[in-house]
């Protein structure tokens, strides 16, 4: 009987670990030894990744609830980027700074997102069986249409200006509003020369308990459930369309708290067309840690960010050493990125009309 | 009558819902000419020509697949970037001319095959969502292209550095490549004035309609009379107008020639997908496009017909592109092809089609409003806003807009559509 359990157990694990995030992980493996055998200061790539981890990580948890409500990974994760780039400029527009910017920052774009996710999930259950294509133009058309916003809004502040004209500047750096690495900082410290930002990293696995949580909820596995099997559910009189809403107004909340995670580490916040291609990396990385278009859990986003981001910080310097004046490691993100995401699309079922 | 009339009120109003997106362009374009004053109409002109001489063919690369049930097909970039490929091999060893360039169609048509072979294989896995793959599999594609321009060429191909198309260091492609005599080599074997160009297709449409009205005794043309007239009567002032500018040398005359060549292999291939959709192959596709089902229970390959439609698209992308390229003059390595995909779908939306429905006529028509916009946008933004940049972003919003519209619609119908046809009491009405 333990036996039997065991073997389950192992299949299962398996099952969830999957054939891509194995080849994954032995590819980081080589890099990672690699980068050694070179002599590359390892405590600063382990600095680097843990940052990148943490500043990442709200981002790629953001595609949970939506991949387990059935409207696959949030392609338009930049609907919710928006919300929270929206809700920085506001924030510095009104004077806040330090703490006083990320909380203001963080409650009104979980008020923002929180209608525009619900819009935006009304909108997905309009078009069922192509939410992942639509949910990109989604995302592409609000990025470029807070571009225009971003231009026109009459903001004064002279932190966030051109010096000439109006409109608001492509990158707004956030140490001019005591905000930039504000979270990294907190309860930061040095372990073998390997920094660790530990504010950042608390924030994001408070978050990822959260949700962790939700899911053991009643609305959390009527989600699950709705997303697993459509039919079976509404049989049993779960209300499929509203919680599809509620998933993603979760996810666009996630979206909106992670971009403002991501700039208070990074230093700086990005308008305009940066966000514009910023779901596919997420996409990407929850997919690498083992999850589906259908299935994904929190395992699937921390293993998933650690290996995607510890993978193209450690790359960097490896490509750059070993071919010196190529831009190889951003080829192969590209080329990595996009296979996982393809090879996702594959593994999804139906629409042989 | 009192009995017919709601019903040609609702025609006129599906007519019109049918068509928002082009009637928006074509508002927007004129309230650009409203506000913006200082865009001549010959100008106006001159940009709309040569951008839809180098973009027409591209769009219309699109046509195949969407008839054949695969939707917007994306992956036209990887077309684009055979193309590409054709023109570095050609420009590393100097072949000039227009020899030149149909060495570039001769070796970017097997490297397309090949491409589109892979990628139709790839839609064939990711059955019913076609359209999101075929935009990843653009961004892969890209990935593997910058492999081979940055990295293969120079590390693995020795070349010498002091090639003027590689990289100082020898390894690697330079972001652009002068086109040398490549440069307009399809653009020079002819050109004739615009105007004597409009003469002449003005003269040629208009024989076509009185043929097909009074010799051929067409039967759309007698039915649908407002139809013929309209056009014919567009025809016929064209050709007044043309004469008029021909004879009194006004500035209509000076709007930028016409590449006859370019022209003729534009209309070949828009005679070339009509053709195409009248043989059995062209059957297959619009039964497969209707339903794989029926498709195969009729004993069609459904997996083989799509993945032919997506290399005929992918091949045709690829020369599209090296018309594009040839009359840009130089080659962007690392940008030309990024936003062909983009475009070339948002073109063909804006001319009426949907994810299921696409013809040359659309394609032609979005190509020409779709870049009326591209046009007037900076100038509006300029006029309105005093700012140009905000007319591009604007711009950037309705590529973006129009797909993202067009798509949702497409799938909000389809899906309200199925949802009626489920339900037993309606299906009975519908059946009964």
């Amino acid at each position: 009987m333990a036996e039997l359990t065991n073997g389950k157990i192992r299949n299962s694990i398996l099952k969830s670990i999957g054939l891509p995030t194995i080849i994954i992980a032995v590819f980081y493996a080589v890099v990672l030894v690699s980068a050694f055998m070179l002599g590359l200061p390892m405590t600063e790539l382990i600095s680097d990744t843990l940052r990148r981890f943490g500043m990442n990580g709200l981002l790629v948890l953001a595609m949970v609830p939506s991949i387990k409500s059935g409207t696959g990974p949030n392609f338009a994760l930049p609907v919710g980027i928006s919300c929270g780039l929206l809700a920085i400029v506001c924030g510095i527009e009104f004077g806040f700074e330090g703490f006083g910017l990320i909380l203001f920052a963080s409650v009104f774009a979980t008020i923002v997102a929180t209608i525009v996710g619900y819009l935006y999930g009304k909108l997905l259950n309009a078009v069922k069986g192509a939410e992942m294509t639509i949910a990109t133009y989604t995302g592409f058309s609000i990025v470029s249409l807070m571009s225009l916003v971003w231009l026109m809004v009459p903001f004064q502040s002279k932190k966030m200006g051109w010096l000439i004209g109006s409109g608001l500047r492509e990158t707004i750096q956030l140490d001019s509003v005591g905000a930039d690495g504000i979270i990294n900082e907190f309860l930061a410290f040095n372990i073998f020369g390997v920094k660790v930002p530990t504010g950042l990293l608390l924030v994001f696995f408070a978050f990822c308990i959260l949700i962790w949580l939700f899911f053991r909820t009643k609305t959390g596995i009527a989600i699950f459930a709705g997303g697993q099997n459509p039919k079976f559910a509404e049989a049993s009189g779960i209300d499929i369309d509203k919680n599809r809403v509620i998933a993603n107004i979760i996810s666009t909340i996630l979206g909106a708290l992670g971009i403002i995670l991501y700039s208070q580490s990074y230093g700086y916040t990005q308008l305009y067309a940066a966000p514009l291609n910023m779901a596919f990396p997420a996409v990407a990385a929850i997919l690498i840690g083992g999850a589906t278009a259908s299935k994904a859990n929190v395992i699937n986003v921390l293993i998933g960010v650690f290996l995607f981001q510890g993978l193209f910080t450690t790359s960097l310097p490896v490509a750059n050493q070993l071919f010196a004046g190529t831009d190889l490691s951003e080829t192969l993100r590209m080329v990595i990125q996009n296979g996982i995401i393809l090879y996702a699309l594959t593994q999804v079922k139906g629409g042989d009309r | 009558m009192t009995k017919k009339n709601p019903l040609l009120k609702s025609q006129y109003k599906n007519l019109l819902t049918d068509n928002m997106v082009p009637i928006i362009f074509i508002l927007f374009t004129l309230i650009g000419f409203l506000v913006a004053k200082g865009v001549p109409f010959s100008f106006f002109l001159s940009d709309l020509s040569s951008r839809f001489y180098r973009n027409a063919f591209l769009v219309l690369s699109l046509v195949i697949p969407v008839i054949a049930g695969l939707g917007l097909n994306f992956g036209i970039v990887v077309g684009a970037m055979s193309g590409q490929i054709a023109i570095a091999i050609v420009r590393y060893f100097f072949i000039e001319g227009i020899g030149g360039m149909a060495l570039c169609f001769a070796i970017a048509t097997p490297i397309a095959t090949f491409f589109g072979y892979l990628t139709g294989k790839l839609f064939n896995k990711t059955r019913g969502q076609e359209m999101i793959a075929s935009l990843i599999v653009g961004f892969f594609a890209n990935g593997i292209y910058q492999f081979l321009f940055l990295f293969v060429v120079g590390v693995i191909i020795k070349v010498p550095a002091d090639h003027p198309m590689i990289k100082t260091d020898g390894v690697g492609i330079r972001m652009s490549v002068d086109m040398g005599t490549l440069k307009y080599s399809l653009e020079n074997i002819l050109e004739i004035p615009f105007m004597w160009a409009m003469l002449i297709i003005a003269v040629i449409s208009a024989g076509f309609l009185l043929y097909k009205r009074y010799v051929k005794k067409d039967a759309s043309t007698i039915e649908n009379k407002l139809g013929f007239y309209a056009k014919l009567t567009g025809s016929l002032a064209l050709l007044v107008i043309s004469i008029i500018s021909i004879a009194t040398n006004n500035s209509l005359m000076t709007v930028k020639k016409v590449p006859v060549v370019t022209v003729l292999l534009i209309a070949l291939l828009g005679l070339f997908n009509n053709l195409l959709l009248k043989t059995k192959l062209g059957q297959d596709f619009r039964s497969v496009g209707q339903s794989q089902h029926i498709a195969r229970s009729n004993g069609i390959d459904v997996d083989r017909t799509r993945i032919i439609a997506v290399i005929i698209s992918t091949v045709l992308a690829a020369w599209g592109q090296l018309i594009y390229i040839q009359n840009m003059g130089t080659l962007n390595t690392y940008g030309a092809h990024n936003v062909i995909g983009m475009f070339s779908v948002a073109s063909l939306l804006v001319g009426g089609a949907s994810v299921s429905k696409a013809t040359v006529g659309q394609a032609i028509v979005g190509t020409l409003l779709f870049n009326s916009m591209f046009i007037m946008s900076p100038e509006i933004g300029k006029a309105v806003f005093g700012q140009a940049i905000l007319g591009e972003y604007f711009r950037t919003f309705m590529v973006y807009g129009v797909i993202g519209l067009a798509l949702g619609m497409y799938v909000w119908n389809a899906n309200r559509k199925s949802r009626i046809t489920l339900d037993p009491d309606e299906a009975e009405k519908l059946v009964g």
